[in-house]
């Protein structure tokens, strides 16, 4: 790996980070309304595998995956005003940001319906493989999602056509309150992948580098034709499901042993190890995402709060008549 | 040569499929035999397996993946081999085609068709009998459209394909292969959003659509000595042609609606209410609704005769709003 690719990982990695921090906290000013899902704690994953593609490759992110709209090239400045629900939002005011893909970085917006952009995100894929389109797409789900019925249905299709699609399982061990002892029998739901026909993979989700070789393994597979990966990554939330909720059915002790194991230090503590000044590194990264989020709130502060009347708008792209 | 009401939805997809490449289709036994009723007969084919995809038993991944299809700029047609399994793909439409421009502040659409046969009349019992428009009427973001000839069959279902916003296209199984009719060679569309106005009269509006068009226009021929009835064929729900009806109730001063669809919460709730409000000084008497009576699609047949609006039925109905 190039310095210039290493230094660039760590960029993501703490722009992410700084981006849900300051949501959190504007969460918790009373800035912003509804939903804020942090995922602090996951950012090797969106970051090892987002780095991985190629600008016309196609992500469905699912509401923990923030940041997968940053690598993948979504603005952050718009990006933040979807969160602040502003017109300028790749919803243009009309759904949080979970909801509100931006279709010019192939980014798609999902709904809360967990799983449900699996379906959507096999049928691109096999577009894309009757049109002998070198592209692939990756569908981000939770390991919370995996028990619905969508995600079989998906992945039972992909596996026939042995289509170009990644299916990214973010384990994080709580389905919102629910522990994965009550979710499912299994240890490693990418067991499942045998019952499909295709590969099943797991690496550790705190890692970039375990996730970067698996995402890397799975994309060239879905390049080559061979079909679809279920890719499970084991990782962590640090916050609750959302920041309302305290996450009182977990241990402290469960938690600092995830926050001993957080993507960011470990890839600092690579850099360290590779020789570079991680303290310089550390500061002069810092202030860039600092800098690029403060412009980004100010950016979605001074974007206009859309007026109630374009609730009506965006409802049809052949609008329909009233007599 | 005449064509039956089937054989036009076929044709239908012969030639949108021949005219635009990025036509296809999916759906359970859509290619190999050609469909469940022989819809897609011939298709695969003319057209091959990539375009004419055989699904496993999935309604969600068949409506879901032609999402993901539709934004590659693809035009796909969803069947569901009876429209009583769209339930198992209603999330897929409602929350995730209907929403999809909406939720994307404009930035894509989502030109899809879910198509399938609907409507009882033939023995279904409870899951081959269903009519569900009233499910995706109150879901704004779709179109909902239901031919009762061959001739609209075919141009409404062209016209749904190419339309850019997500189309439920019911077409009633019990017209099937008891309407035929000649109809044009070639390329015409049916208008989304316009009703037919299928026999003009003086006396009483009957606004109906699907398989009961047939049994108004035959209460209009063997009842026309005694009261002069205009028949409204609204062909689409959603958006329904309010312009058309309010044209004619102005004018008969009478208006009847007739669906085969369950009475409570069905479209012609709504259409009443909208008579009500903006025509009530027109009226010269109550708004009536005759639709199927508030239960399941039972099977054994008085029963189901006994639930759906037929031929007496409507005569009746058509009497009492006459005798006002």
């Amino acid at each position: 790996m190039t310095e210039q690719k290493e230094r660039e990982l760590y960029f993501w990695l703490r722009l992410i980070r700084e981006f849900e921090d300051r949501i959190s906290t504007l969460d918790k000013q009373g800035k912003i309304q509804g939903g804020v899902y942090s995922g602090k704690g996951q950012e090797a994953v969106v970051v090892g595998v987002c780095h991985e593609l190629r600008p016309d490759d196609w992500i469905f992110p699912l509401h923990r995956d923030l940041g997968a709209f940053l690598v993948k090239g979504a603005d952050p400045k718009r990006l933040m005003a979807q969160v602040f629900g502003r017109r300028d939002g790749f919803s243009k005011g009309k759904d949080s940001f979970l909801h509100g893909g931006d279709f010019s970085r192939c980014i798609f917006g999902a709904t809360s319906m967990l799983g449900s952009t699996l379906p959507v995100a096999v049928g691109t894929a096999y577009k894309f493989k009757i049109r002998r389109e070198d592209r692939v797409a990756i569908a981000f789900f939770g390991e919370g999602a995996s028990s619905r019925g969508d995600v079989h249905e998906a992945m039972n299709f992909a596996g026939i056509y042995k289509l170009p699609v990644v299916f990214l399982c973010e384990n994080n061990f709580y389905a919102y309150s629910t522990p994965n002892e009550l979710q499912f029998a299994v240890e490693d739901v990418a067991d499942r992948a045998v019952g499909y026909g295709f590969k099943g993979d797991v690496c550790s989700g705190n890692d970039l580098h375990s996730v970067m070789k698996a995402a890397r393994k799975a994309i060239d597979r879905a390049r080559a034709g061979e079909g679809p990966t279920y890719l499970e990554c084991k990782t962590y939330r640090y916050h609750g499901h959302s920041e309302h909720d305290r996450a009182t059915y977990r241990s402290e002790e469960e938690l600092i042993t995830w926050e001993s194991r957080d993507p960011i230090e470990r890839w600092e503590v690579y850099l360290e190890k590779r020789k570079y000044d991680i303290a310089a590194i550390r500061d002069e990264v810092g202030a860039t995402v600092k800098k690029i989020v403060d412009d980004a709130v100010a950016f979605a502060e001074a974007s206009p709060v859309p007026e109630g009347p374009e609730a009506m708008e965006d409802l049809y792209a052949t609008p329909i008549t009233e007599g | 040569m005449p064509v039956t009401y089937i054989q036009a939805i076929n044709r239908a997809m012969h030639e949108e499929m021949e005219r635009d490449e990025n036509v296809m289709l999916l759906g359970e036994d859509v290619g190999i035999l050609g469909g469940a009723f022989k819809a897609s007969e011939g298709l695969l084919d003319r057209f091959g397996s990539e375009r004419v995809v055989d699904t496993p038993i999935s309604e969600s991944l068949i409506i879901g993946a032609g999402v993901g299809l539709a934004i590659q700029g693809m035009r796909p047609v969803l069947e569901m081999q009876f429209v009583d399994f769209i339930t198992c793909g209603f999330d897929q439409i409602v929350s995730m085609a209907a929403t999809l421009r909406y939720r994307h502040g404009g930035q894509t659409s989502c030109p899809i068709v879910v198509r399938g046969p609907c409507g009882a009349g033939v023995h279904g019992g409870l899951y081959h009998s269903q009519n569900p428009e009233a499910w995706f009427f109150h879901v704004p973001g779709l179109k909902v459209v239901a031919p009762a000839t061959a001739y609209d069959a075919k141009g409404l279902l062209k016209a749904a394909i190419r339309d850019d916003d997500p189309v439920i296209y019911l077409e009633h199984k019990f017209l099937y292969r008891r309407i035929k009719e000649e109809i044009p060679e070639g390329d015409y569309v049916v208008p989304i959003g316009k009703a037919a106005l299928r026999k003009e009269g003086r006396d009483v509006t009957v606004i109906t659509y699907g398989s009961p068009v047939h049994a108004v226009m035959k209460a209009a021929r063997d009842m026309a000595s005694e009261i002069d009835i205009e028949v409204i064929d609204l062909r689409t729900l959603l958006p329904f042609d309010w312009e058309t009806i309010r044209k004619s109730v102005r004018k008969t001063g009478k208006a009847l609606i007739i669906h085969e669809a369950r009475l409570t919460g069905g479209i012609g709730g709504e259409i009443a209410a909208r008579i009500a409000e903006e025509l009530f000084e027109h009226l010269d008497g109550p708004v009536m609704r005759l639709a199927s009576r508030d239960t399941h699609n039972a099977f054994a047949g008085p029963m189901e005769e006994y639930i759906i609006p037929n031929q007496e039925k409507v005569t009746e109905a058509i009497r009492k709003i006459a005798a006002y």
